[in-house]
């Protein structure tokens, strides 16, 4: 864990509104774990003020500009353009300094070895759950079950495909795979395959809907929440979400950024409406 | 005027505060350096002027619903209402992490009540590793806590009193900006006994999100901090300088050197950085390596000849 200055490798859009950016990262590959996220600084000088919360997609190595050089390290980002700091970031180019503050939080939970996995991703949700079908490919059955609103927003399926990830897309307006909910796609899954265990990252009425699905089948589920983050290392208090058994007069507060962002659905509480609200009352 | 001399090669860095030594003027704002622990991988404690702790309270504290914070222009709202261990667990936990650094530890502390405050203050007395109190009379985050002491000189002055009784620490006692002269409870939390002042706290404010029309914090209102107030808190500082003869510590949007040395020139014996620390974990110590150049540069041999050295 530290702040690294570095720089952009290289940034595209790969759907409206999408972005992928590799970045210089020395030592990533073996610091990062699945599902965890670094405090990304857009550029040195104000705007914005605050770092930007980002998931790691995917760590690797490129080849260097020349034969002699060690190959280079990179993680890669992917965003989707919303505020005034992913605005910038779609401006930046090559070589541009940036800074990463990480790897953060948990990460993912990899359980049992064989067991049949399936991730649930919305939108950008997809992000983290790259890296941990990387890891769970080689020993369990991964099934991927992707949402989103339009086609646009289905993005790097075909690159879970390629490692050997079963995927299935869903769009709300039908644009591209099934039409309807990710979460109807879960249940004919789950009633297929009821001894999976279940991944999930998107938007809050999603993750509930997910949660409601797998605490009502007895299937164990791990979710990955977003929360405003200002400093992501558990200093400000500002992540966190409501923990299970939270009440008001004992009131149980979890740092999204250092006891998440994934948790185990059963560690939080699903019993109102905060945590929503936690993602929905975002500065936008 | 200062004189440029010849180039300093290691200029005095060290100032002195209340009787506690600090290796350099630099040190966290409460509540935005969690208890030490959370920053240590990113900076070495061992190189601050002294940390200072998330503001405790005797009894554990919840704090506000989400949201708590939002994104402004050069700035941040937050109202964390205060979530804190309370001061039983943190003397227990959170102290002995940090007694391993060549460090002093201020505690921050606040009450709902002035009991509150003095029973606090009380416990915190008899711990080897507390070097000072920093007294929060002015939090606008709790509907029933430290702002009312803060704004009203009178209440300020008793709750500082009654904590002067119950503590032979050091006691720095933390002003609101949001009061109408801030010279009247410089002056009284002086007369109540404070060895030193730091300033300033939170700016109340409040943003608005236009499309749901709801207020962007949970709670409404909350502290405005970052590099948007800080002319305001040079000014404060200044004010507060000319009314007391106790040390003033200078608070409010520090993110450089020279951000700094602003505070230090006005008159503070100290500064403490806040907001800077998310942005950047190693903040502080990019100040302190800056303040020693600026010092080298300017051919001062003693950071303390730059203190109150303003030219008017
Ligand atoms: C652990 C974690 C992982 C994330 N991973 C990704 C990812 O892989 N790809 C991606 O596109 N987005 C991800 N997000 C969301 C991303 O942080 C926000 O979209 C981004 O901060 C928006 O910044 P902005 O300046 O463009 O938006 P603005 O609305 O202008 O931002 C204003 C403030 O609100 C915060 N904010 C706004 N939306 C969110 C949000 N949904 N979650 C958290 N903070 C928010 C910003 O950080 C900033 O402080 C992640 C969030 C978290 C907490
Ligand atoms: C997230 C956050 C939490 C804070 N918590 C406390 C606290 O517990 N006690 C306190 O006295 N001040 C608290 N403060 C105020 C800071 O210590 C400081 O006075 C203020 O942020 C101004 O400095 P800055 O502009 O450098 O951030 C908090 C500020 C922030 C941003
Ligand atoms: S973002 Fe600061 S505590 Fe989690």
């Amino acid at each position: 864990m530290k702040n690294l200055k570095t720089v952009v490798l290289s940034n595209q859009e790969i759907s409206p509104g999408y972005f992928r950016m590799q970045i210089l990262a020395p030592g990533y590959n073996k610091l990062a774990k699945p599902g965890q996220f670094v405090m990304f600084r857009v550029q040195r000088s104000l705007p914005p003020l605050l770092r930007r919360p980002f998931g790691i997609f995917r760590v690797g190595f490129m080849p260097a500009d020349c034969d002699s050089m060690p190959p280079k390290e990179f993680i890669e980002l992917i965003y989707k353009v919303v505020g005034s700091g992913t605005e910038i970031m779609q401006r930046l180019h090559q070589g541009d300094p940036v800074e990463l503050l990480g790897p953060l939080g948990n990460g993912f939970d990899l359980g049992v070895a064989e067991e049949e996995k399936i991730l649930v991703g919305g939108g950008i949700g997809l992000v983290p759950l790259y890296m941990l079908a990387e890891r769970m490919v080689a020993t369990s059955k991964v099934r991927l079950l992707m949402g989103g609103r339009t086609r646009d927003d289905i993005i790097t399926v075909t690159e879970f495909e390629r490692l050997g990830v079963e995927t299935y897309v869903s769009t709300e307006d039908g644009s591209l795979g099934d039409e309807g909910l990710v979460t109807q796609v879960l249940e004919r899954k789950l009633d297929k395959y009821p001894k999976s265990t279940v991944f999930a990252c998107g938007p809050m009425p999603m993750i509930k809907a997910v949660q409601k699905i797998c605490f009502e089948r007895g299937i164990p589920l791990q979710v990955s929440l977003e929360a405003l983050m200002a400093c992501g290392v558990g200093a400000c208090l500002g992540c966190v979400v409501k923990g299970a058994g939270h009440t008001e007069v004992e009131p149980r507060y979890l740092c999204t950024c250092t006891s998440g962002p994934v948790f185990a659905a059963e560690d939080l509480d699903w019993g109102n409406s905060e945590v929503s609200t936690v993602v929905a009352g975002g500065c936008k | 005027m200062i004189k440029p001399t010849e180039k300093i090669l290691q200029p005095k860095m060290a100032v002195e505060i209340a009787g506690i030594k600090l290796k350099n003027p630099v040190m966290p704002a409460s509540g935005t350096f969690g208890y030490g622990e959370e920053y240590a991988p990113y900076i070495n404690l061992n190189q601050l002027g002294a940390v200072v702790t998330k503001g405790t309270s005797l009894n554990p504290k919840a704090g506000n619903n989400t949201p708590r914070i939002c994104e402004t222009v050069s700035g941040m709202l937050n109202a964390i209402g205060l979530q804190n261990v309370g001061v039983d667990a943190f003397i227990k936990d959170k102290i002995v992490y940090l007694e391993q650094f060549d460090t002093p530890v201020i505690v921050n502390f606040f009450g709902n009540t002035q009991e509150e405050y003095g029973e606090v203050a009380a416990r915190l007395n008899d711990v080897p590793g507390v070097a000072a109190l920093e007294m929060n009379i002015s939090c606008p985050n709790v509907k029933h806590g430290g702002i009312i002491f803060g704004t009203d000189p009178k209440a300020a002055f008793a709750a500082v009193s009654l904590v002067r009784k119950r503590t032979t620490k050091p006691l720095i006692v933390k002003l609101t900006p949001n009061v109408t002269d801030i010279q009247i409870t410089a002056r009284a939390t002086e007369d109540a006994g404070a060895d030193a002042l730091s300033l300033i706290n939170t700016l109340t404010g409040m943003a608005v999100d236009v499309k749901t029309r709801r207020p962007r914090l949970a709670n409404t209102i909350g502290g405005l901090s970052g590099p948007a107030i800080r002319p305001i808190a040079v000014r404060l500082v200044h004010q507060v300088v000319q009314a007391v003869q106790v040390p003033v510590i200078g608070i409010g949007g520090i993110s450089r050197a020279m951000d700094a040395l602003e505070f230090l020139i006005v008159g503070a014996k100290a500064v403490q950085v806040g907001t800077a620390n998310f942005v950047d974990p190693n903040a502080m110590a990019t100040i302190i390596a800056g303040l020693e150049d600026f010092c080298q540069e300017e051919g001062i041999a003693d950071i303390n000849d730059l203190i109150g050295s303003l030219e008017l």
